[in-house]
């Protein structure tokens, strides 16, 4: 199966299969005004199957939530048709406004205008907590 | 500027300055009437808690210093939805240092973020409460001479009992350490405490339903209430309120030298028989909370 390369823009590879419309969505690249293309179930030498979207627009992309989501994903940035740089993912120490803390006596509950910050305590089990009540992110 | 929010942002060495500053208190109150002169607390409690508020009380009027503050949500602005951060910037111009207790987990952080004088967390609903940590720390010290190489039994709910798992992460850090574990199988210590603190620790634990077998090796026995406020249904706090109530008779194979805490209030866990025996140090513990207040006071405005 062929899909056009890209002249200028990123790929994200290495995506878990199955995965990319989540990203998709939680990128919002349905907002742009240009190409996108997704790649499902692809084979993968590393990973035996493996998801793949092409973006043909330069755009700033929040690695952070992206290394949340799936730190193993390979960000490509493509320019005039060739690779420039390669980013690996790492899960970030913190993330923002991206989960709700679930715990009804934390004080996000009842005080809607703060952020809700979610802290990595262990990153071997990927675990975040919240900054306030320290409870677990599911 | 500095707050305190988890006993876990102080050092061992920061522990021992605090117990150390107490102790002299302790010995030399005339030398600390005036040190917070001119220096105002608030008390600001968005839940009753009158043992702690006057704690903190006390400790800044024997300070020489002044109080100001509210002890219930009611009579706070927070009745008119007021947020946590606009309460205590505005707060922070009237007081040096605030100590707040609130029903809602994480409050007192949100407070030290906000307001430009020093915050100490006095409760954050069942999440933490790190002076009555260092309380406990002040007793054991003071009763045993040091923190190193005990035999702590920690007796009752362990489930919620964020007493018991405050101090469980404060004791942790210091050399030979052991505990016992002894509850209800239903108020178990919940396992990511064992997990992330004693296991990852290598702390030698041993957990038990049955206090008496393990009575003999204890150098600290330290009771806690199994509380109303943490059960969603009367009848499993009905059933398991009675698990533990701690006799004469019972403490018949413990040591000499036992030394008996409680965060207090006690409903009916210690049996008031044992109030006259040398090894009860609940209402020494309940004086010492005040001494050790004093000397965190005393660190956060950085008085010397």
């Amino acid at each position: 199966m062929n899909i056009d390369s890209i002249r200028n823009g990123i790929v994200l590879d290495h995506i878990k299969p199955g995965k990319a419309m989540e990203i998709y969505r939680f990128l919002g690249l349905d907002a742009l005004d240009c190409s996108v293309a997704i790649i499902q179930k692809a084979p993968s030498k590393k990973q035996g199957r493996k998801d793949i979207i092409k973006i043909d627009s330069e755009m700033d992309l929040d690695l952070n939530i992206l290394g949340f989501i799936d730190p193993e994903i390979t960000v490509n940035i493509i320019k005039d048709g060739e690779l420039v740089e390669k980013k690996h993912l790492t899960l970030p120490e913190q993330i923002r406004d991206v989960l709700k803390c679930k715990n009804p006596r934390c004080i996000t509950s009842v005080e809607q205008e703060l952020p809700h910050i979610f802290v990595l305590t262990d990153r071997k089990k990927a675990v975040y907590r919240c900054l306030y009540c320290e409870t677990k992110a599911e | 500027m500095r707050s305190l929010i988890d006993i876990q942002e102080l050092s061992v060495q920061e522990i021992d300055e605090l117990i150390a500053v107490a102790n002299d208190i302790i010995a030399h109150p005339e030398d600390y009437r005036e040190k917070c002169r001119y220096k105002k607390l608030a008390t600001l409690f968005f839940e009753p808690s009158t043992r702690t508020r006057l704690s903190f009380e006390a400790a800044m009027y024997e300070l020489g210093g002044q109080v100001l503050g509210f002890s219930e949500a009611q009579s706070s602005s927070a009745a008119k939805g007021e947020s946590v951060s606009d309460t205590v910037r505005v707060v922070s111009g009237y007081a040096d240092i605030i100590a707040m207790r609130h029903p809602k987990e994480g409050a007192p952080l949100v407070a030290s973020r906000a307001a430009s004088v020093p915050v100490i967390n006095a409760g954050d609903g069942g999440h933490l409460h790190p002076t009555q940590t260092l309380t406990d720390l002040l007793t054991i010290s003071r009763e045993k001479g040091r923190l190193n190489n005990l035999t702590i039994g920690v007796c009752g709910d362990l489930k919620f009992g964020r007493t018991v798992h405050s101090l469980i992460a404060a004791m942790a850090r210091y050399e030979g350490v052991k505990f016992a574990l002894i509850s209800p199988a239903e108020l178990k210590l919940p396992s990511y405490i064992k997990k992330e603190i004693l296991q990852q620790k290598g702390i030698e634990y041993v957990q038990t339903t049955d206090l008496s077998a393990v009575m003999p090796d204890l150098d600290i026995l330290y009771m806690t209430r199994v509380q109303r406020e943490r059960f969603f249904n009367e009848e499993d706090y009905l059933r398991l309120k009675n698990s533990y109530i701690l006799t004469p008779e019972k403490l018949a194979n413990a040591k000499a030298d036992l030394s008996i805490l409680h965060p207090l209030p006690r409903v009916n866990e210690i049996s008031t028989a044992i109030d006259s025996d040398p090894r009860a140090c609940y209402f020494k513990q309940a004086l010492y909370g005040k001494y050790i207040r004093m000397a965190l006071i005393l660190k956060l405005l950085e008085v010397a």
